[in-house]
């Protein structure tokens, strides 16, 4: 199969991440991912692939070599310092019954 | 390892004598902050290959099995031993490749189905299954293996992909068998991988599963309008059963005994064993097909209300292995058809490359012409 691997090489699609709003007024949500020649190529795809059974309403599809991800190893620097504080929470907050809802 | 946290308790220590402004104070922390933090590092969102800083934990490592038994997901990026990610490389790509192969067996009555009703459902659900195997090999991308290496695995033997489709479609009927037997089996074994343990694979599953009942749906409604036509119809659909029954049973793969993939279950991949999902499958079946007026093939089949459940003949196990190892009615039909359909697609793929690389030159000197201009 490497002659079949050989006519391709050069030709490989990118990837590209996908992301779909469902409804008017919901945010664009990712789904999936897919390769395609090129952008407007990976809309026409992601529209057989993820929009079927009319799941969304507005497609976009990002390069996936465009995203800049967080790294795992500093998951715990830059999301355990928030777990402290709780004050960033209304429900810190004590507020007299007399006051009702606010 | 400094944390945001520590650094803006010492820095608030160093500036308390002086009154300061607090936006200024804070761009400060966030340089001292950035000194001492290494650069974020460039990497794709779902599909990082294994990144070598990460620790990768022995196939037992108790911490990752802890992760899996309080049900917490994998995400691609996450450290995982090598033998999950190459176990679910394994089952995922050739889930992949059987949504594949799949559309090959009914891809062929589209043509000849009975009406255009038929023939529209035919379709849709022939094209759901080229969706799946996408979702599938998409996933199995997250874990650093590329399209290219899953296809060069299938065309060239490598790879397997489920027994199932490589018994021949002879009449109508036996596309009523698949959509109803061959799904609703499908079905059974992954409604559970929906909370399978990797992230993008329960996703995917939960995607499939969505729309797989429509193709079990379909598939009883033409058995059901095949045993309610003439007696020829009923006598075609019968036959039909008799063919697909035991194959189905057996896509449910080797006796608990004999199955060597065990470490799937602690890994939170698999979560109901080959028997159990046969024996709930045939529990659910069989009184479908006594709805449907047809008798199932196996003289040993009766209820057992000691154990609430259908007891069931054996299953031909050298039939089985047979099939498995390539010796199947249609095999090489399935293959070949297979490497045969992506060596003609080879001038899409490179027209659709080539203008890619057009338009991306078109784009590109487009403002100089505005320039020009």
């Amino acid at each position: 199969m490497s002659q079949v691997h050989d006519q391709n090489s050069g030709n490989d699609w990118p990837l590209f991440e996908v992301f779909v709003r469902s409804k008017q007024g919901l945010d664009h949500k990712h789904v999936g991912s897919l390769h395609a020649a090129d952008d407007t190529h990976a809309i026409s795809l992601a529209r057989d692939v993820y929009t079927r059974r009319q799941e969304g309403v507005s497609i976009w599809v990002v390069p996936a070599a465009s995203i800049t991800a967080s790294a795992p190893e500093q998951k715990s620097d830059n999301f355990d310092p928030m777990a402290n504080k709780i004050y960033r929470h209304p429900t810190f907050y004590d507020i007299p019954d007399e006051i009702g809802h606010m | 390892m400094i944390t945001f946290a520590s650094c803006f308790v010492r820095c608030e220590a160093t500036v308390t004598s002086v009154p300061i402004d607090p936006l200024k104070a804070t761009f400060w922390i966030w340089v001292e902050y950035r000194r001492q933090k290494p650069e974020p590092v460039l990497m794709q969102a779902e599909t990082a290959h294994p990144a070598d800083a990460l620790r990768r934990p022995e196939r037992n490592d108790p911490a990752f099995l802890a992760k899996i038994a309080a049900e917490q997901k994998i995400e691609p990026q996450d450290e995982m031993p090598d033998d999950y990610r190459k176990h679910l490389v394994r089952q995922i790509s050739q889930h992949a490749h059987s949504e594949i192969v799949g559309m090959l067996p009914e891809g062929g009555w589209i043509t000849r189905a009975p009406s255009l009703k038929r023939k529209e459902v035919l379709l849709a659900k022939v094209q759901d299954e080229g969706g799946h195997g996408l979702y599938l090999y998409a996933a199995a991308e997250t874990l650093g293996v590329s399209r290219q290496s899953l296809l060069d695995a299938l065309h060239s033997g490598r790879a397997k992909y489920s027994s199932i489709f490589n018994y021949a479609t002879e009449t109508w009927a036996d596309i009523g068998m698949i959509g109803w037997l061959v799904d609703g089996a499908a079905i059974m074994n992954q409604v559970p991988l929906c909370r399978c343990s990797y992230g993008p694979y329960a996703r995917a599953m939960i995607r499939i599963c969505k729309e797989e009942s429509f193709h079990q749906r379909q598939g009883f409604d033409i058995v059901r309008s095949l045993v309610e036509g003439t007696t020829e119809q009923k006598a075609m659909a019968q036959a039909s059963f008799e063919r697909w029954w035991w194959p189905t049973l057996m896509m449910f793969g080797p006796h608990d005994s004999d199955s060597v993939h065990t470490q799937a279950s602690d890994w939170g991949i698999k979560r109901l064993s080959n028997d159990e999902l046969r024996q709930r499958f045939v529990d659910v079946t069989v009184p479908q097909a006594a709805y449907l007026g047809l008798t199932i093939p196996d003289p040993a089949l009766c209820w057992n209300a000691e154990r609430g459940h259908y007891d069931f003949g054996p299953l031909d196990w050298d039939e089985f292995w047979r099939v498995v190892k390539g010796g199947g009615p249609c095999n090489e039909a399935r293959l070949s058809a297979r490497v045969t359909a992506f060596e003609n697609g080879a001038w899409v793929r490179e027209a659709a490359a080539e203008h890619a690389r057009k338009r991306k030159f078109e784009r590109a000197a487009k403002p100089a012409e505005k320039i020009a201009a």
